[in-house]
């Protein structure tokens, strides 16, 4: 049972845990695949054809960012990095739900896909379990969290 | 596949095919060294290894083919999967390194299930024109 009002004394004598070793480092590594992925397909629709879909290809530029900053932040941990994470993870999930949902109900906003599209139906719906993932994660290698059992 | 599609493209046929098999082969191997609490070892490596020569085999065919003047529909994309392509063995092969646990074992995994996804998006990139 970790004791979150423990004061400095708690907190010290148990060190953050790394956010980038075991299973994270599986969590980095996918992000990693899925910040090329986005990167490369944003920067091609963008190139290639930014007129016929503006809103879209934007959209996928800023996916690209999130999953390249949530990669870093993953893979450096630390309190900075551990923050950027939640921030980057906190936005992804609720981009792919807004742009999902939206993509859904108004497909003429979105002539063309994004990752986000449908749930990110087109990327087997990673998109949407990803962010899930690492809100779990950053949040069991908390100081504080419960020591894990493994 | 269908035939005409393995007319169709260079990048069909028996290089994509087997990279594909081989791909999977590897992910199901590293899938049950993941279930046993393995980390992947020497052998893992070594399958990355023949999975990066048919994956650069797979490239030898696509450029020769693009010597011959063939063109595919959509080149960015074409080149953008191609270098990923080429690069998934030797990243999962470094990650893999640097997490001797369980979970290295698991990013071999990952990366050879996403390796035949890229595949099939590289013949689809070399057919298909505009979308």
């Amino acid at each position: 049972m970790a004791d979150r009002s423990g004061g400095p004394a708690a907190t010290t004598d148990r060190p953050e845990r790394t956010t980038s070793s075991g299973p994270g480092r599986l969590l980095v590594a996918v992000y990693l695949l899925f910040a090329i992925a986005a990167t490369c397909r944003a920067g091609l629709q963008i190139i290639t054809r930014f007129d016929e879909a503006p809103v879209a290809y934007l959209l996928s530029a800023l996916a690209a960012v999130i999953y390249i900053v949530a990669t870093v932040g993953l893979a450096r941990g630390g309190t900075g990095g551990r923050r950027t994470a939640w921030f980057c993870c906190t936005v992804e999930l609720v981009g792919v739900l807004a742009v999902g949902l939206t993509s859904v109900l108004d497909p003429a906003l979105f002539p063309d896909d994004t990752v986000w599209s449908g749930f990110g139906s087109g990327y087997g719906y990673v998109p949407l379990v990803l962010p899930v993932l690492g809100l779990i994660w950053l949040a069991r290698t908390r100081r504080d969290a419960p020591a894990d059992p493994h | 596949m269908s035939s005409a599609a393995a007319a169709g493209t260079p990048v069909d046929g028996l290089p994509a095919t087997g990279t594909i098999v081989l791909s999977l082969v590897l992910a199901a191997w590293s899938l049950y060294a993941t279930a046993r609490n393995r980390p992947p070892d020497r052998n893992h490596l070594v399958g990355l290894a023949l999975l990066e020569l048919a994956v650069l085999g797979l490239a030898v065919v696509a450029l020769v083919a693009l010597g011959g003047g063939d063109r595919p529909g959509e080149p960015g994309a074409f080149f953008g999967y191609l270098v990923t392509l080429v690069c998934l063995p030797p990243l999962a092969a470094v990650l893999a390194r640097m997490e001797p646990t369980r979970w290295g074992s698991a990013i071999v995994t990952v990366v050879c299930l996403v390796l035949p996804v890229v595949v099939v998006r590289l013949q689809q990139t070399w057919q298909i024109t505009g979308g």
